[in-house]
């Protein structure tokens, strides 16, 4: 029997969600729809009667204080159905297979509590008025209802039998006669298989079974298109290119290697028995030391295509993924703290402007920050730190970065995989969620994308991860597996690939446990179903292994084991369904060969602004500027002091809501050392040249550590290439070009690489109204995450300004450089030279400031980025709600206060210490700028005349209103 | 004095467990991490504590609504441990989703005296804890003042800065009435006030009860720091205890304000040492000195 809970909130209670659809009616202008009432039901499938089913609503499913429920039975027909709410009624269901948290746990707690229930399914529900358009219903339907990747929208009363689906597998094994195909036909399988491989792939791939004499299994063709793509494999940037731009053409064997990896060498080989790095590039996150004993590791993945598609469950599971590289990194490491940048449209862009298969940004940019919220927050990990960046050219392809830092005990940083081991699977189950999710995200993006990809499209459950991680970091203390890695890209296929490579591997693919049947055995395999990972247990372990897991509901399942015959060998039901060499496998892909150019840019050069008397009111533009305005809307949404770790928060001030530079977090409750989390990034100086444009984002993330007390001689960085499609020269040249900066930039500040990642085609593509393809790349998007160090966190210093009296002085150098800048954006202008980092002075700049604050000398530190000088100094008076009276002498004023020259820094100091704290400062350039006022305003003076005027609420108000969604 | 055992029960989900075993830990307690696997194993068990706390976090995931699936655990499972439990001079604290799962469990409002009364069971509730008034989860520092002197656990404070994170925190209740029994019966535990500004002149001392510090004035444009109740929760409750004081729950986090480098000002205060929040675990831990 069928029966459907319909619960709604009381009368007297707030509708939140029929009043946030409202919201959204309005901004589509959807007239006709005065009203809408929501509300949620539960499917409960059994042989249950309707006492039972009042039972469960009394114990679990309905808030009698707040709500109020009714039972239907939706397999009879009912006309006259009377609804608790009245209206046209569209339900929202997920389609079969994808993953329904509420569902699950809902079905687990009524079978504990003896209640018969067998399938449970969750329903959005809306009612609209009737004088509502049925036309304009569909419409709100479409964009905010429900997302057809996942969900399916049902108008008036459900009507179903059961819920059932799925149907129990024969085996039936497919092979792939690809030995006899023409070039065309390879590449028409490559494509129509979702394989994604090059021709020279396929034709390797050919050649290989031609030699083998036989055709492969299909299996057998997945694995080496999961191994081989550019997801898991990097081979684009791992590969052959040639360099080519203004000072002539360069060879790379390994672009990677040779630039970002060879810093980090050298740096480490200068170090010699003073390294500090641990374990860098070869695992899931980059490892560092922290203290006696314990280590610290960081990783920050992408998710882009997956969010395109589905902001809500791809931004959910960018999260759940990055947080299993650090379980899976060495023996496992404990998340501390989380960090998340996105890119994205302007949220006003108008819907009329959408081309076909985009979602709107303001959409995916709720979807995100939602997907995020609700995984992290549920992890009990922090978000301390993040970013966003807004740019047209994100329209149909947002950028999602999600980082972890995470602590690994000394002597669990190594892993190794023996011979006999039993390969494990832990945590959730496979389904058929995340089929070629690692080729699908290797490739562009089209109009097309959400229909052929949706299987692509997962929702993670964060619970079942972080009972996942909770039994994991006691199996690591008890020493009860050898090797673990996480079930990413690729799923079982990349994860047991990865740990075999060195030894061989056989898996019985029947044994992984499945959360619902029909699953063709290749489907198991390269299903990337979220909250798994792969561990080899010594089999003398198991029973202790398994019973801990048991002991705190965790499935774990042995599916297979290690061998020494160096070959991946699958069997279903103890028959053979594939069978390949680690060695073509894994060094069988025919390298990547890729032309690259860059040619500088010859326009724009020369600023050309016309100077003003007063520039109040391009301080207020610029502070209103999306990229510069607050984004409390969103911090707030985020946890980010669970663990108790929080030194200094990502807002901080007087009402607790100015932008700090980083965030400080101290991991070791027992202990006075802490982390110190930034990052850099700016696309618009790409634009002008991707070489300085990484030098400026490695200078950003550093300044924004050592604001906060950060030590700069202890700081690692990561870099993630967000680019297009590298297969145009001029593309792959841009990032060639941004490498060589990073390459040079770490040398410069002596700051390693730990790890790093890169999201390639990040380009859509759709058909016009005149059916002309267009394509939209985004810019080159280059994100520097840097973990710096603080040896004892009361020494942090805060932004916001402490007391009146106090002097105010600019450390840096300062010049006219407004390419890529926000005077320049605000005032539409392409002009200038890109900001260009000083390699002879930016390490002392640095090491100074922080020898300033770690004396004790600062009372409040913000660093110089975008808007310069005059948004650093407003941002700081509003933040400590106290004035500033600053004079900028004879420098041009418009320089002075907008241009954004990199490695600077406003600090406050008490008067008494001026001379200590000059006494420092003396070799590098330095300003004294004024002195902090009582007045709650902001008065700049520039060459005898005011330049800047305005009170700290207005500034706040600039800055706070753009973003402050409801 | 031999230090009370304090059973922090764990559910899949729960994430504030190890720093709230570390708060009663520093204050001379004995706290031990359990899975309610471990008990529902071993009912007995309970009665080997002095303190039971259920901390924050997601239990189940929340799927359902928060704190409900382990409520109905409590309630079902544990009915007859539980009740011992609140009959004997012990204490239980439940922070935010352990707040949730004691309200909707049925173990407050009224402690002992409502659970051991007969057919406790299928009592309707008086309250519960719902979606914020904004429809989101907030992460932000409040300031609460203690409104009841009956909590065993809030002796000596008054007034009290500390961080809340919650998408469910909204206290509603049945009907007026229970504000009024409440109010008759002391408790009403903790109410939000509106946050007070700190200014480096002014040397506050957080760590120890002050005497009623009147709010800062009300100028700036941070609307939600300024009304105090950032939930819309009835009566500005953000905290409820049981008749006889040996029942709290409370929505804002104590055991994130254990060190003075956790409060957002404390870079303006110059502040230093420990966090007012520690204040209501060692109450705990002092109660069976």
């Amino acid at each position: 029997m069928l029966w459907e809970v319909e619960i709604l909130s009381r009368p007297e209670q707030i509708d939140r969600e029929g009043q946030r659809i409202l919201g959204e009616v309005r901004l589509l202008g959807l007239d006709s729809i005065q009203t809408v009432r929501a509300g949620r039901s539960f499917l409960l499938e059994g042989r249950i009667d309707e006492a039972t089913i009042q039972k469960a609503m009394q114990l679990l499913l309905v808030d009698e204080v707040v709500e109020i429920a009714r039972v239907r039975k939706p397999a009879e027909v009912d006309a006259n159905d009377d609804s608790t709410a009245t209206g046209q009624l569209f339900n929202v269901l997920y389609k079969p297979g994808v993953t329904d948290n509420t569902a699950l746990s809902t079905r687990r707690a009524l079978q504990q509590a003896g209640i018969a229930i067998e399938e449970v399914a969750t329903c959005r529900k809306y009612w609209f008025d009737h004088q509502a358009q049925l036309k304009e219903i569909q419409v709100l339907a479409q964009r905010v209802l429900g997302n057809d990747a996942i969900e399916r929208i049902v108008q008036g009363p459900l009507q179903m039998a059961t819920l059932s689906f799925g149907h129990t597998y024969q085996l039936e094994l497919k092979h792939v006669p690809i030995r006899e195909l023409d070039d065309q036909a390879l590449m028409k399988l490559s494509k129509e298989g979702q394989l994604y491989l090059s021709l020279a792939e396929m034709q390797t791939i050919q050649k290989h079974f031609r030699d083998l004499q036989r055709d492969p299994t299909d299996i057998e063709l997945e694995t080496v298109a999961q191994t081989w793509s550019e997801h898991c494999s990097h081979k684009t940037l791992g590969g052959r290119i040639r360099y080519t731009d203004e000072h002539g053409t360069r060879q790379f064997g390994n672009m990677l290697k040779e630039t970002i990896f060879a810093a980090t060498q050298q740096l480490r080989k200068e170090w010699g028995k003073d390294d500090w790095c641990v374990s860098v590039f070869k695992d899931n996150a980059g490892i560092v030391t922290f203290e006696e004993g314990e280590n610290v590791c960081i990783k920050v993945e992408t998710h882009n295509h997956p969010s395109a598609i589905e902001p809500y469950g791809g931004a959910n599971t960018g999260i759940g993924g990055v947080v299993r590289d650090p379980l899976g990194t060495g023996l496992g490491a404990k998340p501390v703290c989380n960090t998340n940048v996105f890119c994205f449209a302007p949220p006003d862009t108008p819907h009329e402007s959408l081309p076909p298969g985009v979602l709107h940004p303001r959409q995916v940019a709720l979807g995100v920050v939602a997907g995020v919220r609700d995984y992290g927050n549920r992890m009990g990990i922090p978000t301390v730190n993040g970013a966003v960046f807004f740019d047209e050219r994100y329209l149909g392809n947002p950028l999602v970065y999600c980082g972890t830092v995470a602590m690994i005990p000394a002597n669990r940083c190594e892993k190794k995989v023996s011979p006999g081991e039993l390969i494990v699977a832990l945590g959730g189950r496979t389904g058929r969620d995340g089929i070629h999710g690692a080729t699908f995200s290797s490739a562009e993006l089209t109009q097309e994308s959400e229909t052929i990809s949706g299987g692509a499209v997962q929702i993670g459950n964060a619970v079942i991860e972080k009972m996942l991680m909770d039994v994991l970091l006691v199996a690591r203390d008890r020493g009860l597996y050898s090797a673990v890695t996480d079930c990413g890209a690729g799923g079982f296929s990349s994860a047991v690939g990865e740990m075999g490579e060195e030894t061989g591997a056989v898996v019985w693919l029947e044994k992984a446990p499945l959360k619902y049947a029909g699953l063709t055995y290749t489907e198991i395999w390269i299903s990337e179903a979220q909250e798994r990972m792969v561990l080899a247990v010594p089999p003398e372990n198991w029973d202790e292994f398994h019973a801990l897991c048991a002991s705190e509901g965790v499935e774990a399942t042995a599916i297979g084991q290690f061998t020494d015959d160096h070959k991946l060998t699958l069997t279903y039901d103890g028959k053979p369904v594939g069978e390949l060499s680690m060695e073509f496998l894994h060094d069988g892909r025919p390298p990547v060969i890729r032309e690259a150019t860059y040619s500088p840019r010859t326009d724009g050069s020369k600023a050309t602004f016309a100077p003003k008397t007063d520039y109040t009111d391009d301080v207020h533009k610029i502070l209103s500027s999306l990229n510069v305005c607050s984004k409390e809307w969103i911090i707030r949404q985020y946890d980010h002091e669970v663990q108790a770790g929080s030194v200094v928060k990502p807002l901080v001030g007087v009402m607790c809501d100015g932008p700090s530079d980083a965030a400080v977090i101290r991991p070791n409750l027992s202990s006075k050392r802490g982390l110190v989390v930034s990052n850099g990034m700016n696309p618009h100086y790409g634009d002008h040249d991707p070489y300085w444009m990484a030098y400026a984002a490695i200078d950003e993330a550093l300044r924004n550590c050592v604001a906060c007390g950060a030590d700069p001689s202890k700081i690692a960085i990561l870099d993630n290439f967000c680019w297009g499609n590298t297969e145009r020269p001029e593309t792959l040249g841009s990032l060639v070009r941004a490498a060589l900066g990073c390459h040079d930039a770490a040398l410069v500040y002596k700051t390693p690489f730990i790890s790093g990642k890169d999201s390639l085609n990040n380009e859509f593509s759709f058909l016009d109204d005149s059916g002309e393809k267009q394509t939209v790349a985004i810019p080159s998007s280059l994100l520097i995450s840097a973990l710096g160090q603080i040896a004892d966190v009361q020494n942090a210093v805060t932004m916001d300004l402490k007391a009146a009296g106090n002097v105010l002085y600019l450390i840096g150098e300062t010049k006219a450089e407004f390419g890529g800048s926000h005077y320049a954006l605000v005032n539409s202008s392409q002009s200038g030279s890109v900001p260009r980092v000083n390699p002879e002075l930016a390490p002392t700049v640095l090491a100074k400031t922080h020898a300033l604050i770690s004396a004790g000398l600062v009372k409040s530190c913000h660093d110089l980025s975008e808007g310069g000088l005059a948004i650093a100094v407003a941002e700081m008076a509003f933040a400590g709600e106290l004035g500033v009276d600053l004079d900028l002498g004879h420098a041009d004023p418009l320089v002075a206060l907008f241009s954004e020259s990199t490695t600077r820094f406003v600090i406050e100091v008490s008067p008494e210490n001026q001379s200590k704290v000059e006494s420092v400062l003396a070799g590098i350039p330095y300003q004294k700028l004024g002195v902090v006022t009582e007045t709650g305003r902001v008065e700049i003076t520039g060459q005898g005349k005011k330049v800047v005027s305005a009170a700290n609420e207005d500034f706040k108000r600039s800055w706070q209103s753009p973003l402050a969604w409801s | 004095m031999i230090s009370p055992r304090v059973c922090v029960l764990r559910a899949p989900g729960t994430n504030c467990d190890q720093e709230t075993a570390h708060a009663f830990e520093i204050c001379g307690g004995k706290p031990e991490v359990l899975h309610l696997n471990r008990i529902l194993e071993n009912p007995g068990r309970i009665k080997d504590y002095q303190i039971l706390c259920i901390p924050g976090g997601f239990s189940y995931g929340d799927d359902i609504g928060s704190g409900v699936i382990f409520a109905s655990q409590l309630k079902t499972a544990l009915r007859e441990e539980i009740g011992e439990f609140l009959a004997g001079d012990k204490l239980a604290l439940g922070i935010c989703n352990g707040f949730q799962t004691l309200l909707k469990a049925g173990v407050l409002p009224d402690g002992d005296e409502g659970w051991n009364q007969p057919d406790s069971g299928n009592q309707p509730a008086k309250a519960t804890l719902t979606w914020n008034e904004n429809g989101r989860y907030t992460a932000r520092w409040v300031r609460l003042k203690v409104t009841s002197t009956n909590s065993i656990f809030l002796r000596g404070i008054d007034e009290i800065d500390l961080p809340m994170a919650h998408a469910e925190g909204r206290i509603a209740v049945r009907d007026a009435a229970v504000l009024t029994e409440w109010e008759a019966r002391q408790q009403m535990a903790l109410a939000y006030i509106p946050w007070r500004k700190y200014h480096n002149a002014e040397r506050v001392t957080l760590l120890t009860a002050q005497a009623g510090g009147s709010p800062g004035s009300r100028q700036g444009t941070s609307a939600l720091m300024e009304q105090g109740n950032p939930n819309g929760s009835i009566a500005d409750l953000a905290g409820l205890c049981d008749p006889t004081g040996r029942v709290l729950g409370l929505m804002p986090h104590p055991e994130r304000f254990l060190f003075a480098t956790q409060h957002p000002n404390w870079t303006r205060m110059n502040l230093a040492g420990d966090g007012a929040g520690k204040q209501i675990f060692q109450n705990a831990i002092d109660y069976f000195a």
